[in-house]
C-alpha cells in the first residue's frame, strides 16, 4: 500500500454500510432524505429537481423521499420499490447507505440491501408502533448478522412529542431487541419530516438526552462485518479462490480476497475440499508483495508446491479450516412466487463455486412475530425457514453466524437463471442463540 | 460472542479491493466479456483495476469504445495511448458507421449523437456475442443509477427492467444469462466523484488533459459552456469567448459541458470538487435534462 497521504484530502477515513429497514409508509426515505438535506451532501441541483418534482405533483413542502426514490413508478405510487443507494461523509467516515424498500413483496430487495450492512437503521411510525413487516425486517436483519441497531421513533410531531408515546415504541423495542437478543440498540426520537434529532437536535423533545441519528451513526462501530467485506473475528483467514494468474516465468498464484482473519506469508494452508496441505510462499499484489493480508483486501496467493488448485477451491488457515460437507442444515430467505419444496432441484452458488443441489427437506417456516420455528413443508415467498440440501460437489462452509463469507451462499433457477433465496448454513441464528432450537431437529453442521 | 478484531483498511483500499473482486469474479463466470471504456475518468480508474487485477497476465477481455464520432480529440488519442501502452485489443464501435447503414438517422450537425450510442452498443454487444460487459458507471451520478445492481440483467433487447432486479447477496454476484441477454457490471458502484479524484491522486493515474483547467473557446448553451468545435457552432446570437475551463465528465462534445476552473492540478481538482454545489451530471450533461427520468429511460432501452 502507498504510505497514508494528506488527511485533509479525505484519505484515512473508516467506511460504514447501513441499512435503512422498516414498514411501508413510515418515513424510511424521508429520513434518509432528510439526513443527506441537513448534512448538506446533497448538490443544489439535486435539490432544485426534487423541489420541481415535488410541485409537479402538488406536494406543498419538498417531499425529501424523492431524493431516494429515483424511479418513476415510485414516484407515481409514492413508495419504495428497490434499494437506493446513497453516499455521505463526515470529516473520519465514509457512509454507505441503502434505502430499503418496506412493502413485503420487495423483501428480495431489503434483504440485498442489508446483507451487506454493518448496522440496521429501523424506522418506526410512532402513531403506529411496531408492524409486522418491522418485526420482519428487524429479523432478516438480525439473522444476516448485523450487530448494530438505531430505531428511529419516526413521525414524533404527530403525537406533539409526547414523551409516553415515544416509551411505548421503545418498549415495544425493548421486547424484540429480547428476543432478537440484540447486543447493541438504541432508540431515536425523531420528526424526519421536519429533522428534529436527525442531524439537528431541538427543544421539542426536552426530555431526551441521548444523540441525534447522525451522531449514533458516527459513534456506531464499523463491525466485524469490515464494511461489507468479510467477516474478521480474529479466526483462521479463508481464502476463495476467484481466478488463477499465470506468472511469466511460469508458476501460477491464487486470486482472491482475504476472509476471515489475517492472512500471513509462510502459514500452513489448506486447500479445500481436497484437503492438501501447503504453505503460503508469497502475497502478492500489483503494489508489491504483502508479509500479510488483512480481511478484505485482494490479493493473489503463491503456494509451495505444484497443486491442482483452480477456481471454486478455498483456502484456509490449517489451525482452523472450515467443515467440508455436502449435507447441511441451512436458513434460506425464499424469493419466488413458485413455492420452496423438497426434492427440489437448483444451483446453489456459495463463495466462488457454483454447484447443483437438491433440497433433501424443508424443515420448518420461521413465524417473524412469534420468532419460533413452526414445521413446515414448503416456503412460500418472502418466508423464512430451514431446509437440508444435498449439493453435488463438497463445500467448505462455515457456520453463517462465525463467517458471513463462507457461510453464505444464494439459490439460482437453473430455468430462468434468477436468484430465487438468499442461504445461511446453520439453523436459524440470533446473537445469543439458536431460534426455536429445543424444537428443531438437531443441526448437521457442527461449529469447527 | 468472540469481540471482533478490527484493522484499519481505509475506504480507498476496501473500495479498490471490492472492484477488483467484482472484476475477477465477473471475468471467470462470463463466457465473453468486454470491458467499455470511453476515455473517461471513471472509465481511466475501471483500466488501471482491471490492470491491477490481472497483471502479470493480460487482460482476459478485450477493451470497447462506443466512439459517437463526436468526441474530443484529446480524449481519442488518450484512448490510444493507454491502450497502445498496456498493449491490449481495442474495438471500437461507431456510431458514424450505424448511421451510414441505415441503423440509426443522421440527427444533424451540432444534434447530440448520446442517445444513438444505445444502438451502436447493442449492435456490437450482438456482433461480438458479449456476455457482460463492464461500466465504470457510478450509483451517485444519478438517481435511476442509484437503484442499479452492481450485476445489472439485461434481456434480450439490452433493457434493464427496474422492478425486476435479481437479488444480490453479500458478494455472491449472479451473472448467469441465456444465449442473447448480457450483463452489466458495475465495479465503480459505490465509488463517489470524490474518491475517484482522490484514487487518481492516489494512484497516479494519467487523464485526457481536458480534466484540467485550461484556456478553451466556449459558447453558452442552455445554461452549459459548450467548446467551440467541428459540431458545436455558434448559432446566430449566440458570443463566442474564451474562458478557463476544465470537464468534469467526458461524453459527446455537443452535450458535455465544461465548468469555469482554475484547477490545474490533482489537488486543485480535489478542492473543488469537494466544495462543490452543483453534481457532476448536472452541472455536465444536457443529456439528463430532458425530463425527470432521463437516465431510467435511455437504461431501460439498453444505455451504458
Amino acid at each position: 500500500m502507498p504510505p497514508p497521504a494528506d488527511e485533509a484530502a479525505g484519505f484515512g477515513m473508516d467506511l460504514l454500510r447501513f441499512a435503512a429497514v422498516g414498514s411501508v409508509d413510515d418515513g424510511k426515505s424521508t429520513l434518509i432524505g432528510r439526513l443527506l438535506y441537513d448534512t448538506r451532501q446533497l448538490f443544489d441541483d439535486q435539490v432544485a429537481a426534487v423541489e420541481a418534482a415535488s410541485a409537479r405533483r402538488g406536494i406543498g413542502e419538498v417531499d425529501l423521499s424523492f431524493i431516494t426514490d429515483g424511479l418513476r413508478a415510485e414516484r407515481e405510487q409514492g413508495i419504495t420499490i428497490d434499494v437506493a443507494y446513497r453516499y455521505a461523509a463526515t470529516p473520519h467516515r465514509k457512509f454507505v447507505i441503502a434505502d430499503c424498500p418496506g412493502h413485503v413483496q420487495y423483501t428480495r430487495n431489503m434483504a440485498t440491501g442489508a446483507s451487506t450492512a454493518d448496522l440496521a437503521l429501523v424506522v418506526v411510525d410512532v402513531v403506529n408502533g411496531l408492524r409486522e413487516q418491522t418485526r420482519r425486517h428487524a429479523c432478516i436483519a438480525a439473522l444476516l448478522g448485523v450487530s448494530e441497531f438505531i430505531v428511529c421513533a419516526n413521525k414524533m410531531d404527530l403525537v406533539s412529542w409526547d414523551e409516553d408515546a415515544y416509551r411505548a415504541v421503545a418498549d415495544e423495542v425493548e421486547t424484540l431487541a429480547d428476543r432478537l437478543e440484540l447486543s447493541s440498540w438504541r432508540v431515536v426520537p425523531v420528526s424526519a419530516l421536519h429533522g428534529d434529532y436527525v442531524v439537528e437536535r431541538s427543544d421539542a423533545a426536552p426530555w431526551y438526552e441521548g444523540p441525534t441519528v447522525l451522531e449514533a451513526l458516527e459513534q456506531a462501530p464499523a463491525g466485524a462485518w469490515a464494511s461489507g467485506h468479510g467477516t474478521d473475528l480474529g479466526g483462521g483467514a479463508r481464502l476463495p479462490v476467484q481466478w488463477v494468474l499465470r506468472r511469466p516465468g511460469g508458476g501460477r498464484s491464487y486470486a482472491g480476497m482475504v476472509n476471515g482473519g489475517m492472512l500471513r506469508t509462510g502459514e500452513e494452508v489448506v486447500v479445500l475440499p481436497e484437503g492438501w496441505r501447503t504453505t503460503v510462499t508469497g502475497i502478492e499484489t500489483y503494489d508489491g508483495p504483502l508479509d500479510e493480508a488483512p480481511v478484505g483486501i485482494s490479493v493473489s496467493v503463491d503456494l509451495a508446491g505444484d497443486l491442482d488448485v483452480s477456481r471454486g477451491d478455498l483456502l484456509a488457515a490449517a489451525t482452523d479450516p472450515p467443515s467440508v460437507m455436502k449435507v447441511f442444515l441451512a436458513t434460506v430467505c425464499w424469493f419466488s412466487d413458485r413455492p420452496l419444496r423438497s426434492g427440489d432441484r437448483l444451483r446453489v452458488k456459495h463463495t466462488t463455486r457454483t454447484t447443483p443441489a437438491r433440497v433433501t427437506s424443508v424443515r420448518g417456516r420461521l413465524d417473524v412475530n412469534r420468532l419460533e420455528l413452526d414445521p413446515a413443508d414448503e416456503l412460500a415467498n418472502n418466508d423464512i425457514g430451514t431446509v437440508e440440501l444435498t449439493t453435488a460437489v463438497p463445500l467448505a462452509v462455515d457456520p453463517y453466524r462465525h463467517d458471513r463469507i463462507t457461510g453464505s451462499f444464494v439459490l439460482v433457477d437453473e430455468g430462468t437463471n434468477a436468484t430465487v433465496a438468499a442461504g445461511m448454513v446453520g439453523e436459524p441464528h440470533l446473537a445469543g442463540g439458536t431460534v426455536g432450537a429445543a424444537t428443531a431437529p438437531k443441526p448437521a453442521a457442527r461449529p469447527a | 460472542m468472540t469481540e471482533a478484531k478490527t484493522h484499519r483498511v481505509d475506504h480507498l483500499a476496501l473500495l479498490e479491493s471490492h472492484a477488483i473482486f467484482v472484476l475477477r469474479e465477473v471475468a471467470a463466470e462470463a463466457e465473453r466479456p468486454v470491458l467499455l471504456f470511453s476515455g473517461g475518468k471513471d472509465s481511466a480508474v475501471l483500466l488501471h483495476l482491471a490492470v491491477k487485477a490481472f497483471r502479470p497476465g493480460g487482460l482476459p477481455f478485450p477493451i470497447m469504445h462506443v466512439d459517437t464520432g463526436h468526441n474530443f480529440p484529446e480524449v481519442v488519442k488518450f484512448r490510444d495511448e493507454r491502450v497502445s501502452q498496456l498493449g491490449e485489443r481495442l474495438i471500437v464501435a461507431s456510431v458514424q458507421e450505424s448511421i451510414d447503414r441505415g441503423r440509426v438517422p443522421d440527427p444533424g450537425p451540432n444534434a447530440s449523437r448520446n442517445r444513438l450510442q444505445t444502438t451502436t452498443l447493442l449492435d456490437a454487444i450482438a456482433q461480438h456475442s458479449f456476455d457482460a460487459c463492464f461500466g465504470g458507471a457510478r450509483r451517485d451520478e444519478d438517481k435511476a443509477r442509484a437503484k442499479e445492481r452492481v450485476l445489472s440483467f439485461r434481456d434480450t433487447f439490452g433493457q434493464w427492467d427496474p422492478k425486476r432486479q435479481r437479488p444480490e447477496l453479500w458478494h455472491l454476484y449472479q451473472g448467469r444469462v441465456q444465449p442473447g441477454e448480457h450483463v452489466r457490471a458495475f465495479p465503480l458502484s459505490d465509488w463517489t466523484e470524490l474518491d475517484i479524484w482522490q484514487y487518481i491522486a492516489r494512484e497516479g493515474i494519467t487523464l485526457p488533459q481536458i480534466y484540467y483547467a485550461h484556456r478553451r473557446s466556449v459558447v453558452e448553451r442552455d445554461g452549459m459552456l459548450l467548446a467551440v468545435c467541428d459540431w458545436v457552432t455558434p448559432a446566430p446570437g449566440e458570443e463566442v469567448r474564451e474562458e478557463s475551463v476544465r470537464f468534469r465528465t467526458v461524453g459527446d462534445a455537443t452535450c458535455t459541458g465544461a465548468v469555469v476552473s482554475t484547477a490545474r492540478t490533482i489537488t486543485q481538482v480535489i478542492d473543488e470538487t469537494a466544495s462543490s454545489r452543483v453534481s457532476e451530471r448536472g452541472a455536465t450533461r444536457a443529456d439528463d435534462r430532458f425530463s425527470e427520468t432521463a437516465m431510467e429511460d435511455r437504461k431501460r432501452e439498453g444505455y451504458f
